[in-house]
């Protein structure tokens, strides 16, 4: 059977050479506002790289994230991924939000809402087969949640949901994660479980674009570090 | 006891309604499923009342109703969800317009031929009238709404509880929300022939609401909205046969009771859980959550 992708075209492979993200020039500004949420911004993240976003709330690091992942429109050539436009390859890219906009009271179980980090892969039409079962059970396994797989999300606590999401971008395979402080509002022990798998990751050769709170950790989870303030960016030393 | 059972369906037309309710059923009660968890229950009133214009001009030149009804609910499911493309119309909007316009064309009509009289059906269903033309139509209908929600199923189950996702991978929620709005007007306009346009949405939302209370899962869900739907449409054509009341409001009301009777086993259940406890309905003897 042919494949159809959602975006409507093949998935296109990284052009040689270019960085795993590269930013440059991006303003961007939400309607009705007064000011940029990103004035001029431009960052490059090599492949493998783990990039800290720091700085107050409302700097513009959530934006920065969302335009990356493809939920705001952006001029064209200002950011590319992998040296292909935004939305060329999704399957690339996954993006875990700060608050993330789930309906944690659909009736699904755990371990169907990890296989949706499948979907991209199968497009329309195409079920999940065992090698996608494979994946999905190994990400359940990764973040502790095997033992939770058939229950429902609803049943969830805070902590096991963002562990899931979590799961989901792993069992997505993306060479790109996209997080807007995944620890915050998480007990010591799950951030270190997160922290480990960020590690493990970092291993894998991903590259991994974090906005954070936790300053006292820069230089040991990140390569570089990026200060955003009212929509500017400057490198931390 | 059986005879009396049995003895409805002894004539043709009961045998046809039966067919056509249990169509019916398949149609409406699968894909509520989804307006229910989707918080879309006002659409299937809306869309069936969107059908009057498609109906009247059948009625007065000598077409197929359900071809009249077909054409008007895409027409409407089109313009709904053209309409609120935009940011500046919210669906809710853009369904009230579209509806009360399309049914104000209906009444237009009408009045302009002078007569009224003849829409009772429409307006309340008349499923013993069913025809064997009908019944065609309507196995059609329902094998392409289930083949559609068969083949969308992961689509329109991520965009139902995690459209961001969804826009992240590149699925378009706004593509998957129209295929539902194009299976939801072919759903109501089986349902019409059941209960008619006023009563439409009972069949849509009533069985979907009461499998929400008796199962968390989305499989069993629509498989026991199916069964509720079906359920009233027998108990109400049983009820219409032997009291001689109109087919569409008995298989409402026995829906409705349905869901009542539902509302008491469930709070039954949470009355022997305790609340938010989650360890009874994932049915993992896990602990995990009970911290």
């Amino acid at each position: 059977m042919i494949h159809l992708g959602y975006a409507g075209r093949h998935h296109a492979h990284p052009v040689p050479a270019a960085p795993a993200l590269e930013v440059r020039n991006l303003s961007i500004r939400y309607a009705g506002a007064e000011e940029d949420a990103l004035d001029r911004v431009s960052l490059t993240a090599e492949i493998g790289s783990r990039i800290a976003l720091v700085g107050p709330n409302g700097a513009g690091k959530s934006t920065l994230l969302k335009a990356v992942a493809g939920l705001l429109p952006t001029p064209p050539d200002r950011v590319r991924i992998y040296g292909n436009a935004v939305g060329a390859c999704h399957h690339r890219v996954t993006y875990l939000e700060q608050r993330s906009e789930v309906d944690w009271h659909f009736p699904i179980t755990v371990e169907r809402l990890v296989m949706t980090g499948r979907y991209v892969h199968l497009g329309w039409f195409h079920r999940p087969g065992p090698e996608d079962r494979r994946i999905v059970l190994t990400a359940l396994e990764r973040l502790g949640l095997a033992s939770l797989a058939k229950r429902q999300i609803r049943n969830l606590s805070g902590g096991q949901q963002q562990r899931a999401l979590l799961a989901r971008a792993l069992a997505q395979e993306a060479d790109l994660l996209l997080f807007d402080e995944p620890l915050t509002a998480l007990d010591f022990e799950t951030q270190e479980a997160v922290l480990a798998v960020l590690r493990e990751l970092h291993q894998e050769g991903k590259t991994l674009l974090m906005a954070t709170h936790e300053l006292d950790r820069l230089e040991a989870d990140f390569d570089a570090a990026y200060r955003f303030d009212r929509g500017r960016v400057r490198p931390l030393a | 006891m059986i005879s009396l059972l049995l003895e409805p369906f002894e004539f043709g037309f009961m045998q046809r309604a039966l067919l056509g309710a249990c169509l019916v059923s398949l149609a409406c009660a699968t894909i509520g499923v989804f307006l229910v968890l989707r918080r879309m229950a006002f659409l299937g009133d809306a869309l069936a009342h969107t059908v009057m214009p498609g109906i009247v001009l059948a009625h007065f030149h000598q077409f197929n109703l359900f071809v009249g009804a077909l054409a008007a609910s895409l027409l409407a499911a089109t313009g709904i969800g053209w309409l609120s493309r935009r940011e500046s119309i919210r669906e809710d909007t853009a369904i009230g317009i579209v509806f009360t316009g399309m049914f104000a064309l209906g009444i237009l009509y009408m009045s302009s031929r002078r007569s009224f009289r003849d829409f009772t059906h429409i307006l309340f269903g008349n499923v013993i009238g069913i025809t064997g033309l009908d019944l065609l139509i309507l196995a059609a209908v329902a094998t392409v709404v289930l083949l559609g929600i068969l083949l969308l199923f992961k689509e329109l189950e991520l965009t139902s509880f995690d459209p961001r996702y969804a826009a992240v991978i590149g699925l378009s929620s706004g593509k998957v929300r129209f295929a539902l709005l194009i299976l939801c007007a072919l759903a109501v306009v089986a349902a019409i022939q059941a209960v008619g346009v006023l009563l439409t949405a009972a069949l849509l939302i009533t069985p979907a609401a009461t499998a929400a209370q008796l199962t968390r899962r989305l499989l069993p869900m629509m498989i026991v909205s199916v069964a509720v739907a079906f359920l009233s449409c027998l108990i109400g054509l049983y009820t219409s046969y032997y009291a001689d009341l109109a087919s569409g409001a008995t298989i409402v009301l026995a829906a409705l009771a349905c869901f009542l009777v539902s509302l008491g086993i469930a709070s039954a259940r949470r009355g022997r859980v305790q609340p938010d406890s989650g360890v009874r309905e994932s049915g993992a003897p896990e602990s995990n959550t009970a911290r």
